[in-house]
């Protein structure tokens, strides 16, 4: 099973934010996206998502088309993303924010909260389950985002920045909570992220794009050494 | 007037403002459309009213409430959504001509003259309460004005429904990033701002006698007051402000003298302004309020 962006092109106005870039996500695998600010991975996730519908290609599950999808289409049909902001329902209690999720899927409320208790039991946050959003700290706040994405049973989890703002001892729990969802929910995982610690220990294999095309695809170690993503990323001259 | 009228009349013109404004504000909170044709599902529940006299309560009660919310769902499907994606003001334009629209069929067909409606004779007389004459109407006002609230809260706290539209009324497109539909979510919200219009029309004609068609445009101009001061995209802050403006209009016509409370309104936008100063987000902010559709 496999989420793909076929030759997809996307234009805002007269400027190109992705420039024929073709990716796949297998289900099972932990795929990174890079690449420097503005080169257009959010966009690419939103066509992936199917928030953004690109101006040319296709985007794919199990090789069928699903570009013509509505955006509640995605996650009904396991694709989830996270966003770099973690966008909480503030409002609403920790256990809300999931059972929003849980209840859309077509849980019943009661059967949504029991579910909901599970998942945040998984995430180490039940004694939070009550709390209103707006009361948790930042680590705790993510932790929730990601229990909501979870909650909609995800086979392609797409994450981005899931470390943004998080210390170095809050990157090393992060990391190994998305080993074990890929693990536990055998679902495929992409991660948008600048975190290069991070990506090298997470992900088999690395997307690398600038100014919206793609630049190389392939293992961390092999991406690593290649001038034109030093040069694009870490502004080195080689 | 003593202190029983006073909280009755208070908590009674409070009520009606308080669902008026959580009509506004249900439909802000998902669209972020402050609608002003919501006067003009009022005004049809009146007319709806005047249409049954004669035929048995109940169904003069539902012909009101699905007068105003089959008004309330086509102008979300023909006036609203397809602008949806486009500037917000054209919305708000939008909201304006469908007022004027409809107040003016009103005209055609029915004239722009008053027309009495006494749909609950029995309601007009007083009764004794804590040795203070209050009128019935009043009473059955606060009465079907608290029912109402506590059915559309537990609506919103008990139901999927009702935890969807809170989770789209924070953040909508998070909301639809999880599957929730947006124009199921809008459609219910106008069919409930629709429902609550009903309610209001038919207490409002009950207390007042008489339909004409711009029956609910000072009521909604008020209340949107009210929403404001709640603070809009706020549900809780929406009703809270209704209620406020209710007690302080009360207050006014009360305590206000006797050459002075022609003024009354002014007195009252005067201290709504007072409000804003001091908290010009409202009494309570909506904390996140994001983009609409």
């Amino acid at each position: 099973m496999a989420l793909s962006a076929q030759s997809v092109n996307v234009r805002f106005g007269g400027v190109r934010a992705v420039t024929d870039v073709s990716l796949r996500l297998d289900q099972g695998e932990i795929l990174g996206l890079v690449g420097p600010n503005g080169a257009g991975k959010t966009t690419l996730v939103n066509v992936l998502s199917g928030f953004q519908r690109p101006a040319e290609g296709d985007v794919q599950i199990d090789g069928q088309s699903v570009r013509a999808q509505p955006p509640h289409w995605f996650p009904a049909n396991g694709v989830v993303r996270t966003f770099q902001s973690v966008r909480l329902f503030m409002g609403l209690t920790v256990s809300e924010n999931i059972e929003a999720a849980l209840t859309v899927a077509g849980y019943s409320r009661r059967s949504a909260r029991a579910k909901a208790g599970d998942l945040l039991d998984y995430l180490g946050l039940a004694e939070r389950r009550d709390t209103i959003a707006s009361a948790l700290n930042y680590s705790d706040e993510r932790r929730v985002g990601i229990a909501r994405a979870l909650a909609l049973n995800p086979r392609f989890l797409l994450m981005d920045e899931p470390a943004a703002g998080m210390n170095a001892a809050e990157v090393d729990e992060l990391g190994v909570l998305i080993h074990a969802i890929r693990k536990d929910f055998g679902c495929g995982v992409l991660v948008i992220e600048h975190n290069m610690r991070l990506i090298s220990d997470l992900c088999e294999r690395l997307h690398v794009i600038v100014q919206g095309a793609t630049l190389a695809v392939g293992a961390p170690e092999d991406i690593w050494g290649l001038p034109e993503f030093r040069s694009a990323y870490l502004g080195a001259t080689s | 007037m003593n202190s029983v009228q006073i909280i009755t009349d208070a908590l009674s013109l409070g009520g009606i403002y308080a669902l008026t404004a959580l009509g506004i504000g249900l439909v802000f909170s998902v669209l972020r459309l402050a609608n002003f044709a919501h006067a003009e599902l009022v005004t049809v529940a009146g007319y709806a009213l005047l249409i049954g006299v004669g035929l048995p309560l109940p169904l003069v009660l539902f012909m009101a409430a699905a007068a105003s919310v089959l008004v309330a769902m086509a102008t979300e499907r023909l006036a609203f959504r397809p602008l949806r994606h486009v500037d917000q003001t054209t919305m708000l334009v939008s909201s304006f001509a469908v007022s004027i629209l409809i107040q003016n069929i009103f005209v055609f067909f029915s004239g722009s003259r008053a027309k009495g409606v006494d749909i609950l004779p029995a309601l007009a007389r007083q009764v004794s309460v804590l040795g203070a004459d209050v009128s019935m109407v009043k009473l059955t006002t606060i009465a079907v004005c608290g029912a109402t609230l506590v059915g559309l809260i537990s609506f919103l706290r008990f139901t999927r429904l009702g935890l969807e539209m809170r989770a789209a009324s924070q953040d909508f497109s998070m909301a639809r990033n999880l599957g929730v539909r947006a124009d199921r979510v809008i459609l219910i919200a106008f069919a409930l701002s629709g429902i609550l219009a009903a309610v209001v029309g038919v207490l409002f004609v009950a207390e007042v006698g008489f339909v004409q068609p711009r029956l609910g445009l000072q009521l909604v101009i008020i209340s949107f007051v009210g929403t404001v001061i709640g603070g809009l995209g706020n549900l809780t802050g929406a009703m809270v402000g209704g209620f406020l403006i209710g007690f302080i209009a009360t207050l006014l016509q009360t305590f206000l003298p006797l050459e002075l409370r022609e003024f009354r309104e002014a007195f009252l936008f005067g201290i709504v302004i007072l409000i804003l100063l001091v908290r010009p987000h409202g009494l309570f902010p909506a904390r996140h309020l994001k983009e609409r559709v």
